[in-house]
């Protein structure tokens, strides 16, 4: 038969957080790294359950109930600061009173290690503590490497978006960024103005002065567009010398007409390229987001474009205001579906 | 070769020649990028090109690059992490030594796609080993002599290395341990998390 203290020396090897119980339930021996969890007060000769509040089972409180939770997992803690979180198993000693608890810190490792500086020394060979905790640096590392790459392709995707949506020559707005504002205004059913413009005797200068100057004419018709714009519009360039502004929350056909007149002054004023001095107007038609009964981007867009027709008809440097006299009067030489062209690529 | 290998690279030339030389290399092997991302992985022959830049950029045999690599893997506090995870293998040099066995496992552990070729570890007797590497990583015997040696200082142990001639693809290095406790080591604590 082996002793009490047999017993101990054997678990102090084995299990170097175990607790040898009397049958009262007092503390006989503990495994050195349990000691080592509290330095400043001696375990041997307390009664466990004063040590340690028992989470799971709930209601054990007495040494008979607590050896009747043999085989079950306890979840426990300490009942002073820190109050580390610990996992233990109970035994009953074979042939006479007294228990054993195996205890272990489960997940509660991660604290436990920096709150009582333990060292692979205070785990058993056997324990996978150190692979755990192994892991856990590993992965964070790991983890920490994926987040920064994570965060390096956020931003390369929001440049990325950033430059789909905008024409490069001019810094304005693109088809495809017009179309997500068109999408986004009438989902909401913001009302606003939708101008079409379009540049008179734009192509006599690309084809008299060299695309270089079409290329200069171009990025003043966009400044100038910028400037007798609020803040809030949308200046989009969608094809050669097509342009779509936006007037978010603007129906007023009197403020409309006096922007789209001074834009037209504007454009005519002779524009310096070298030695040369490019002339060009506009022509603009406008439709109020009011005036369809169910508007959708293509049919706000032909709606415009009808009205740019008409203003184009009137002599050039003409502004029109779109009306539905305008659909039965559509030419049929046109291409009506111009305004409903597929976006860019 | 995986994205931390080549990050590994990228670190140990910018901090120990300077940005503006890595910046060379990487033109000089036509790489079209500067920062190599840690967990993408890259073309083997890429890798090659970046290290062979590098010997012409610094005028030193890759060889002894290669080492220097190992030792600043180990020694750098901006590689801290890596030392605390060589650190996990033991608490003295000898066990160190022993867990070098699991570390390719133990690099799949952490990272799934990092695969570093096997390494063996063979006790002569309590003061001799010799450690041989597995083919899969050209030079990475060169890197291990650094690592082992930085190692040694973090333990506080003397060591004396050895780079044996290859046999074909297989390198073994020489490990002979002439004190275990011959200066004080750095401190390691399991608590203290590398930043």
């Amino acid at each position: 038969m082996i002793g009490d203290s047999d017993i101990a020396a054997l678990l102090e090897r084995l299990c170097p957080m175990f607790v040898l119980l009397d049958e009262t339930g007092h503390i006989k021996n503990v495994g050195p790294t349990l000691q080592k969890l509290r330095t400043d007060q001696e375990m041997p000769g307390q009664r466990f359950l004063d040590l340690f509040e028992l989470l799971r089972p709930r209601t054990v409180t007495t040494m008979p109930a607590l050896l009747a939770s043999a085989g079950a997992k306890l979840h426990l803690r300490f009942r002073d600061q820190p109050q580390t979180a610990l996992k233990g198993l109970i035994v009953p000693l074979p042939g006479r009173q007294g228990a054993v608890v195996n205890l272990s810190f489960g997940i509660s490792i991660l604290d436990a290690v920096r709150d009582y500086a333990l060292t692979s020394a205070d785990f058993s060979g056997t324990d996978l503590a150190i692979e755990l905790l192994y892991l856990v640096e590993a992965k964070s590392a790991a983890m920490e490497a994926s987040r920064t790459l994570n965060l390096r392709l956020q931003g390369a995707m929001i440049a990325a978006e950033e430059q789909a949506f905008t024409d490069t020559l001019t810094g304005l707005k693109n088809r495809r960024a017009m179309d997500h504002i068109l999408e986004r205004l009438l989902r909401a059913g913001t009302p606003f103005a939708l101008m079409h413009l379009d540049l008179d005797f734009f192509k006599s200068i690309n084809d008299t002065l060299g695309h270089a100057a079409g290329d200069h004419v171009l990025q003043q018709v966009a400044r100038i567009m910028v400037e007798e714009t609020r803040g809030d519009d949308t200046v989009a360039r969608i094809g050669g010398d097509e342009f779509v502004l936006i007037f978010k929350l603007l129906q007023d056909r009197e403020r409309l007409d006096s922007i789209a007149r001074r834009l037209i002054t504007r454009l005519e004023e002779p524009m310096p390229f070298g030695g040369d001095l490019c002339r060009i107007s506009a022509s603009i038609g406008t439709v109020l987001s009011s005036q369809v009964t169910q508007p959708d981007p293509g049919t706000l867009l032909q709606s415009a474009d009808l009205a740019l027709y008409a203003a184009k008809r009137a002599g050039r440097a003409c502004h029109c205001f779109y009306s539905q006299d305008l659909d039965q009067n559509v030419d049929q030489n046109r291409v009506p579906s111009r305004a409903n062209a597929e976006p860019e690529a | 070769m995986h994205g931390l290998i080549n990050r590994a690279i990228q670190s140990f030339v910018c901090n120990t020649y300077g940005q503006s030389r890595w910046i060379r290399v990487t033109e000089a092997a036509h790489l079209g990028f500067v920062e190599f991302e840690a967990m993408l992985v890259y073309d083997d022959e890429t890798s090659q090109r970046v290290l062979h830049e590098l010997c012409a950029e610094l005028g030193r045999p890759r060889d002894e690059i290669l080492e220097d690599l190992g030792t600043y893997l180990v020694s750098n506090p901006n590689t801290e992490a890596l030392r605390r995870l060589l650190r996990f293998g033991g608490v003295s040099y000898v066990e160190f030594l022993h867990s070098l066995d699991d570390l390719a496992d133990r690099a799949l552990l952490a990272v799934s796609d990092l695969h570093l070729p096997e390494l063996e570890l063979h006790e002569h007797n309590p003061a001799e080993f010799t450690l041989t590497c597995y083919p899969g990583l050209p030079g990475y015997a060169n890197v291990m002599i650094g690592v082992l040696r930085a190692m040694a200082d973090d333990y506080g142990a003397l060591v004396m290395l050895h780079h044996n001639d290859s046999q074909e693809q297989t390198e073994t290095i020489s490990i002979k341990l002439i004190e275990t406790a011959f200066a004080e080591g750095r401190r390691f604590e399991l608590g203290a998390r590398a930043v």
